[in-house]
C-alpha cells in the first residue's frame, strides 16, 4: 500500500496540489478511500484528516467502504422516475437481499447505486450494469441480468 | 456513437456495416456517425440505431437498426442500390427536423468527433484562425454583444457583456472555465454537444480567452459522462498537435491551454462560486456574490465561466456574423437553443429551436404528441430550479422572458413531458427529494428549509396530510427563495410553488380525499382484479415480486392487500385490463 500512496503523492505535488485529485487517484486504486491511506496523506502532507473526510463525505463520488464486485447504478433522473425507475429500485432490493440502509452485499457480490442523471434520458429508464448502459430497461430484463451475473459469480 | 446509441447497440451496428463491407469486397466510405445522431444530436434517440446510407448523393436514413438487419441494407442498397423501404424513417421522421434551426447541433451528425479534420473540412476553427488574425478582443466583445447571445446554463445572462467586464479587469492572470457540470435531472444537451462536436467547444474556448485575456482554462465536467470525457481529452490533445492550443496559437502572440477538471458528483458545484471551490479543491460550497467571479474568480484572479452550449455557439458567431445570429430568435432571447425533450413523449431527443417558438410546436410538431395517446398534463421545464407548463398554457413562447412570466424557467434545458398519469405532488416530492439532498448545507434555510419542506410534501404523498399543509408550503417556500445564499436554495422551492398554482386540486385531494388522483402515490391506492376481464392467464402472478398474487389458471386471480407492496407490476403486465387500481 506504501509504494502506491507515495506514487499518488508525487503525482499529487506535479498536479498543483490538489485534494479532489488526489482522492480520485487513491479511489481509482484501490476502488475506495481507505481510511489508512487519508491518515498516511494526513501525516505525510501535515493536512488535517478532517479535510480530507470534509471532501470524501461532501461528494456522492468518493466511497468510504469497499464496493461489491458488481456495481449496479440505476439512473433517478427526472425522465427515468416518471418511467418507473423506483419499481426497477424495490425489485433490486429484494432481488439482492439487501440489508436496510446498505448499498453492498454483505458478500460483496453486488453493489447498488442511485444516480441523479446519466444524461440517456431518452431511453429511460437507464441502468448501467459494470459500465454498460442498458436503455428502456424493464423490470424482468433487469431481473434477468442480475441472475446472470449471479451465475457468474458462482462459477468463479 | 454517444451514450444512447451505444446502449442501444451503436458500436454493434457499426462493427456489422465494417464486416459485411470487408466481406462483400467493397471499398466504401462509410460516414462515421459518431456522436451524431447516436448521442441525440440528429436528435431522434428515441429510434436508435439511426444509420444514414449516402450513395449518389442521396441521403436515406433507417431507423431501429440492428446488427443482424446490416447485411440486408448492404446487398440491396449499397450494392444493388434499392434501399430496404420498410426500415427507412418514416414521414414524421422529417417532420420532427422541419421546425429546427440548428446552430450549436448544425455540425454534430456531419463531423466525426474524434477526428479534427472532419470538423476542419466543414469550417471548423476558421472562426479562430479570423478572430487571430483580424479581430481584436474588443472587436470580438462587440460581435458577440450584438448578436444578442445570452448564458445558456440558466441566468442567461449576456455573454459580450460577461467577456467585457472581465477584460477590463486588470490583472496578470485570468482564466476562462467551461461549466460542463450539467447536473439538472432530465438534461443531456452538454453531454451531447461534447460527445458531438467537442471541438466547436474548444475553439470556443479558445476564442473566449482571446477576448479576455486568458491564458489558461478549466472545463469542469461530471464524472459522469466518461464518453464526454473521453472525447474531450481525444479533441484537446488533436488541438495541441495542430497549433490550436499551446503556445503561439497560429504563429500568433497568443498562448493558451485547457485542462480537465473532474466532477466528483455534487450538483451544486454547477453554481460558479462553488464550482471554483471544486476546482480548487475545495468541498463545493457557494459563497456570497458579490464579489463576482469576473472580478475575483478562481484563485482571486478574474474569471469567466461560460456554459458549453454557449461556447459552442461562439465559432458560428463569429464566422456567420452577429446579424445572422440575431435574425433568430425574439426581441429579448436571440438565436436558437438547445433543449433535451423526455419523459412521454414519443420523439423523445435532441432538438434545436429559435427562441420564440411555440410550446405547442415542440410538443405536437416536432415531439409527435404523447406517447401511447395519452392525455397530456404538464411539461416541466428548468429541472429541480423550474416549474410546470400546463395544458392551456401550450401557445406561450419559449423564450426566457415568457417562461419567466408563468413561474418557470428555461434553465438549462430540459424539457420533461408528463401526461395524465403522472402525479405533480410526486414530481414536486421528487425534485425536493433532489435539491434536499443536493443542498451542500452552508447555509440554514437551504439545508433545514427544504428538508422541511420534503417531510411536509411526504406527509401529504403517505396520506398524512393536514388542513393547511398547504399554506405552509407556500409560506415556507417563500422564506427559502428570499433567504437562501445561492442559486441552489433560491429556486428549489419553485417545482412546489409552480405545481401549487396550477394542480392546487391535486394537492387538496391528496391531504382531505386521501386519494391520488393520477393513481402513483402508494400509500394511497390498492389494486384489485377486476373479475369480469380477469382470464385467469396468470401473467400477474408471475410478474408479481411479494407472491401477493394467487389463483388457479383460468380462473379468476386475487390479489391479497397485506401482502401486495404495490409497486404496479400486475398492473402494467396484465394485457385485458383486468387489474384496477384506486
Amino acid at each position: 500500500m506504501e509504494k502506491i500512496l507515495e506514487k499518488i503523492c508525487t503525482d499529487y505535488e506535479k498536479h498543483e496540489g490538489n485534494i479532489i485529485s488526489l482522492l480520485q487517484n487513491i479511489q481509482n486504486e484501490f476502488g475506495y478511500i481507505p481510511e489508512d491511506a487519508v491518515i498516511w496523506f494526513s501525516r505525510k502532507l501535515d493536512i488535517p484528516a478532517s479535510r480530507f473526510f470534509g471532501i470524501v463525505t461532501f461528494y456522492a463520488q468518493f466511497h468510504l467502504t469497499p464496493r461489491g464486485e458488481n456495481i449496479i447504478t440505476t439512473c433517478c433522473g427526472t425522465a427515468c422516475h416518471v418511467k418507473g425507475s423506483e419499481r426497477l429500485i424495490n425489485g433490486l432490493l429484494k432481488e439482492l437481499s439487501l440489508p436496510e440502509g446498505e448499498s453492498t452485499t454483505p458478500d460483496k457480490e453486488f453493489t447498488l447505486e442511485r444516480v441523479n442523471c446519466v444524461g440517456a434520458c431518452s431511453i429511460a429508464p437507464v441502468v448501467i450494469i459494470n459500465d454498460k448502459v442498458h436503455g428502456k430497461m424493464s423490470a424482468d430484463n433487469l431481473m434477468k441480468e442480475v441472475k446472470k451475473l449471479k451465475e457468474s459469480g458462482i462459477e468463479k | 456513437m454517444g451514450t444512447g446509441g451505444v446502449a442501444a447497440g451503436g458500436s454493434e451496428v457499426m462493427d456489422a456495416f465494417r464486416k459485411q463491407l470487408r466481406g462483400k469486397g467493397i471499398r466504401a466510405d462509410i460516414k462515421k456517425h459518431c456522436s451524431v445522431h447516436r448521442v441525440g444530436c440528429r436528435g431522434l434517440c428515441a429510434r436508435d440505431v439511426l444509420v444514414d446510407v449516402i450513395s449518389n448523393d442521396r441521403k436515406t436514413t433507417y431507423q431501429y437498426i440492428r446488427p443482424e438487419m446490416v447485411e440486408k441494407i448492404v446487398t440491396e442498397h449499397i450494392i444493388g442500390g434499392k434501399p430496404v423501404q420498410d426500415w427507412v424513417v418514416s414521414e414524421d421522421y422529417h417532420k420532427f427536423h422541419d421546425k429546427q434551426i440548428k446552430v450549436v447541433l448544425s455540425d454534430c451528425g456531419i463531423v466525426d468527433p474524434e477526428d479534427i479534420d472532419s470538423y476542419i473540412s466543414v469550417g471548423g476553427y476558421e472562426a479562430l484562425k479570423k478572430v487571430l488574425s483580424t479581430m481584436t478582443p474588443m472587436v470580438i466583445i462587440d460581435t458577440i454583444k450584438k448578436s444578442g447571445l445570452r448564458g445558456r446554463g440558466g441566468a442567461g445572462f449576456p455573454t459580450g457583456v460577461k467577456w467585457e467586464i472581465c477584460n477590463k479587469e486588470v490583472s496578470p492572470q485570468k482564466y476562462i472555465i467551461c461549466n460542463a457540470d450539467e447536473g439538472d435531472p432530465g438534461a443531456f444537451m452538454d453531454r451531447s454537444v461534447i460527445e458531438g462536436n467537442p471541438h466547436a467547444v474548444i475553439e470556443g474556448m479558445i476564442i473566449g480567452a482571446y477576448a479576455i485575456g486568458a491564458d489558461k482554462g478549466y472545463v469542469y465536467i461530471r464524472a459522469e459522462y466518461p464518453l464526454a470525457v473521453e472525447r474531450l481529452k481525444n479533441a484537446l490533445k488533436q488541438a495541441r498537435a495542430n497549433n490550436f492550443l499551446g503556445k503561439k496559437i497560429l504563429g500568433k502572440d497568443f498562448s493558451f491551454d485547457i485542462k480537465i477538471k473532474l466532477g466528483a458528483g455534487a450538483f451544486v458545484c454547477g453554481e460558479e462560486t462553488a464550482l471554483i471551490a471544486s476546482i480548487e479543491g475545495q468541498r463545493g460550497m457557494p459563497r456570497a456574490k458579490p464579489p463576482f467571479p469576473v472580478y475575483k474568480g478562481l484563485w482571486g484572479k478574474p474569471t469567466v465561466i461560460n456554459n458549453v452550449e454557449t461556447l459552442a455557439n461562439v465559432p458560428y458567431i463569429v464566422r456567420k456574423g452577429a446579424d445572422w445570429y440575431s435574425s433568430f430568435g425574439t426581441e429579448k432571447s436571440k438565436g436558437t437553443k438547445v433543449f433535451a425533450l423526455t419523459g412521454k413523449i414519443r420523439n423523445s431527443g435532441l432538438i434545436e429551436v429559435p427562441m420564440g417558438i411555440p410550446l405547442r410546436e415542440i410538443i405536437y410538431d416536432i415531439g409527435g404528441g404523447i406517447e401511447n395517446n395519452k392525455k397530456f398534463k404538464a411539461v416541466q421545464t428548468g429541472g429541480p430550479s423550474g416549474g410546470c407548463i400546463t395544458a392551456d398554457m401550450l401557445d406561450i413562447k419559449v423564450d426566457f422572458e415568457s417562461l419567466a412570466s408563468v413561474g418557470s424557467i428555461v434553465g438549462s434545458g430540459g424539457m420533461v413531458v408528463l401526461d395524465e398519469n403522472d402525479c405533480m405532488v410526486n414530481i414536486a416530492k421528487f425534485f425536493l427529494q433532489f435539491t434536499q439532498s443536493e443542498s451542500c448545507g452552508k447555509c440554514v434555510p437551504c439545508r433545514i428549509g427544504t428538508k422541511r419542506l420534503l417531510e411536509i410534501l411526504d406527509r401529504i404523498t403517505s396520506g398524512k396530510g393536514r388542513e393547511g399543509d398547504i399554506e405552509l408550503l407556500e409560506d415556507l417556500a417563500g422564506d427559502i427563495k428570499a433567504t437562501s445564499l445561492c442559486g441552489l436554495g433560491q429556486t428549489a422551492p419553485n417545482p412546489i410553488l409552480s405545481t401549487i398554482k396550477y394542480f392546487r386540486d391535486e394537492y387538496e385531494s391528496h391531504i382531505t380525499k386521501k386519494k391520488c388522483p393520477a393513481g402513483v402515490c402508494r400509500d394511497l391506492l390498492s389494486y384489485m382484479v377486476l373479475a369480469e376481464f380477469c382470464k385467469g392467464c396468470g401473467m400477474c402472478k408471475k410478474v408479481c415480486p411479494a407472491g401477493a398474487i394467487t389463483g388457479e389458471r383460468k380462473e379468476t386471480h386475487k390479489i391479497d392487500p397485506d401482502l401486495c407492496v404495490k409497486c404496479g407490476a400486475c398492473f402494467e403486465a396484465c394485457k385485458f385490463k383486468a387489474i384496477g387500481k384506486g
